[in-house]
């Protein structure tokens, strides 16, 4: 556990970068007009379909994606497999973007954010509001992340005595940053429950918090597996097969656990008998267990997952079917009533888009100029950052 | 590593104590009907679609108009006509149409037609005032009355979410919008007056009063014979002021008497009230079920401060070699040692 970690330089003002901060000035005009004008001139949310892709995405899927740093904390300090230290901080890192940018744009999905802060009164809160436990954990979660990930910037900065301070206490930071996760992904799916007959009894259960929150570490651990090999590719860094596949390895399990969890109680209940009903509906659950399934025969397949290609679309596959997962309870099979639609707008799709390119670009910006990356011992690294992908290819031993 | 197992396992295993022995406690007790709660009923047969109870509200609220740009410009006109075509952010209570097929004989489900007026249901176990997170709504412990106050609102919408009728509506097109709903006119009813829906209708359709009242009338209207001539309270049950009118003959069901828990807003019809657009609702509000899940994991936070002592106890026993060796200078040499 006492690998270095270092900023892996390069230049940051690429082309990509320029590209990404075009993305981010397109939001940034529209965020603007949803301040002027109302959210109503951006977005094509309505009274039917109070929330889209802005919660859909940015908060409810966005969190998930970024427990990498929750799955892996849960990996190295609750399983103690160190062999995965080197890995927390760089999931770290995306977590705490995650979540600070599934909180920045809370405040451009809230119509009176202005007043955001009477979550924290305890004159206004409600005990009984599923919403109330997401925003106060989601909130603390926020900063026990950047707290989690501060040694770096410390280190970055050469402040010593700072960072002794902060490792004496980072103990109990990583035990609550495991905790928070564990309430909060739970409870963005129960706050479907009273939405009742409006969501698809496919989608809707009284246990729907428990399959929120395995998705929720299965894609935390496929975005650790598919962030890193993008790294690897993108960034010149050496490929970690051996270390992936092993994290790799884990997802199945959560998977299988997940269907039958999820199956199971659809057929005690008696919607299972929904799937045979004509509809959109039973399709997309079909196409969400299709890509878990995908995922569960090559990540079982030992030889499978380590090859790169196999591993990374499989990655892939846990998120996308995750994200889909969150997508249809809250959209796609999100039925108010007659007369109602919902197809996000230009605008919208434009500020999401600009959250994502500005979490990229400031991801770029960590890794490239702050120690955030296990130092690779024999790796080359190159000034431009962009490597020839066959040198890195070789398979490296558990040990850092 | 079997040590480790063992250590995750005393942390799990304390975890699922205090689920299920915090599990064990029972499903929150429905909500009650206060007995001085008010509400109205509505009458479908008698309302006549004069759309009075509308302009009344608007007037009584300081609703403004909503336009209906295509039809002012077919029309050659602008801000003639309140156009909503259903409950908005501008429309507090609605009257809506139903027809089917030749649309010949009021309150018939087939060949026939009826009125509906939508308005805030007033739940006896309201989903809004659960989901609420700053207690933005809430329900008046006498009257039953579900307000909104919007200094404490925030405009997450998730009423909107919670809302099985679709009731509370949000103004998208304002830079400082707020949630708009039904309140059943509280300020007139302090001031001693009814909701202004009830005063302005003249046929009795929608009749204010006492919820147990009200449902007392549903049940009354219910046993009468259709072609039978009887006598109808308007505006409140205690005005003293009735019509006689001939009975046509009602769907043997008050919505709203077990729906969702009950709601305070009745509804009589001479036709199915799905046909009117009337959700099918169970006996049970959402809120009950959701309540009872978040409050059994959560209780008293007993089971996540125990999480959490375990979690920090194991944390801490695995990150001993980190505090104990100095990183910061470690990392200073590692430099050295590479430049």
């Amino acid at each position: 556990m006492t690998e270095v970690y270092r900023p892996l330089g390069g230049r940051l003002l690429t082309r990509q970068f320029y590209f990404l901060g075009v993305i981010v000035l397109i939001g940034a005009y529209f965020t603007l007009r949803r301040f002027i004008f109302g959210i109503g001139d951006v977005s094509n949310l309505s009274d039917g379909f109070p929330w889209g892709i802005w919660i859909t995405y940015d908060v409810v899927t966005g969190t998930a994606v970024a427990c990498g740093g929750y799955a892996m904390a849960l990996l190295v300090y609750i399983f103690n497999r160190g062999q995965f230290h080197p890995m927390i901080r760089v999931a770290l890192l995306a977590s705490a973007f995650g979540y600070t940018l599934a909180g920045a744009s809370i405040i451009v999905d809230v119509g009176r954010y202005w007043q955001l802060y009477n979550v924290f009164l305890p004159q206004y809160m409600n005990l009984n509001s599923v919403m109330l436990e997401v925003a106060l954990c989601v909130t603390l979660y926020t900063l026990v992340l950047w707290i989690e990930f501060s040694p770096a910037i410390l280190e970055a900065m050469k402040a010593n005595r700072a960072l002794r301070l902060v490792r004496h206490a980072l103990f109990f930071f990583i035990g609550l940053g495991i905790l928070l996760p564990t309430m909060h992904q739970s409870s963005l799916g129960s706050l479907l429950i009273i939405a009742g007959h409006k969501v698809h009894p496919l989608w809707q259960t009284p246990i729907i918090p428990l399959l929120f929150l395995i998705t929720a570490i299965a894609m935390g651990y496929g975005m650790v597996v598919f962030e890193s090999l993008y790294a690897a590719v993108n960034l010149g860094r050496r490929l970690e097969t051996d270390l992936l596949s092993r994290v790799g390895a884990i997802i199945p399990w959560l998977l299988i656990a997940y269907l039958v969890i999820r199956i199971g109680e659809l057929a005690l209940s008696g919607d299972l008998a929904h799937l045979w009903q004509p509809g959109l509906e039973p399709w997309l659950f079909a196409v969400e267990v299709a890509l878990f399934l995908y995922a569960i025969l090559i990540l079982l397949d030992a030889e499978k997952r380590r090859r790169p290609t196999q591993l990374f679309w499989s990655a892939l596959a846990v998120v996308l079917a995750g994200a889909l997962y969150r997508f249809d309870a809250f959209l796609v099979a999100y039925d108010p009533g007659p007369g109602w639609h919902y197809f996000p707008a230009v605008g919208e799709m434009m500020i999401t888009l600009a959250i994502i390119a500005f979490e990229i670009m400031a991801y770029l910006f960590f890794v490239k100029k702050t120690p955030i990356l296990a130092a690779e011992p024999h790796a080359k690294y190159t000034t431009t950052g962009q490597a020839p992908h066959s040198q890195h290819t070789t398979i490296r031993g558990a040990s850092a | 590593m079997n040590i480790d197992r063992r250590d995750f396992l005393k942390v799990a295993l304390a975890g699922a104590t205090t689920a299920l022995t915090t599990g064990t406690a029972q499903a929150r007790p429905p909500k009650e009907l206060s007995p001085d709660a008010v509400g109205i009923l509505y009458d479908a047969t008698l309302c006549i679609g004069c759309k009075a109870c509308e302009v009344g509200c608007k007037d009584a609220n300081a609703m403004p108009m909503e336009a209906d740009p295509a039809l002012e410009q077919a029309e050659g006109v602008q801000g003639i006509w309140d156009a909503s075509s259903d409950l908005d952010s501008r429309t507090l209570n609605k009257i809506k149409a139903y027809a089917q097929g030749t649309a010949a004989v009021k309150d018939r489900d087939h060949d026939g037609y009826s009125f509906i007026k939508r308005a805030c249901m007033h739940c006896v176990d309201p989903d809004c005032v659960s989901a609420c997170p700053v207690s933005a709504l809430t329900k008046d412990p006498v009257t039953g009355i579900v307000g909104y106050n919007p200094d404490a609102c925030i405009g997450c919408r998730y009423c909107q979410l919670a809302c099985p009728f679709n009731i509370p509506k949000f103004e998208f097109d304002k830079p400082f919008p707020k949630i708009v709903k039904c309140e059943m006119c509280r300020h007139l009813q302090a001031e001693g007056g009814i909701p202004a829906c009830c005063a302005a209708c003249p046929t009795g359709a929608s009749l204010f009063g006492r919820v147990s009242d009200l449902l007392q009338e549903g049940h009354r209207r219910l046993s009468f014979k259709p072609g039978e001539r009887q006598e109808y309270p308007i505006h409140s049950l205690d005005s003293g002021d009735s019509r006689s009118a001939e009975v046509r003959g009602y769907y043997p069901r008050v919505y709203g008497e077990t729906e969702t828990g009950g709601t305070q807003y009745l509804l009589l019809a001479g036709v199915p009230f799905e046909d009117l657009g009337l959700p099918p609702l169970g006996p049970e509000s959402s809120a009950r079920l959701s309540e009872t899940i978040q409050h059994t994991i959560y209780q008293g936070l007993a089971a996540p401060a125990l999480l959490l002592g375990g979690l920090v106890y194991t944390v801490y026993r695995r990150t001993e070699d980190e505090r104990h060796d100095d990183p910061a200078s470690q990392a200073d040499e590692e430099d050295r040692r590479h430049d």
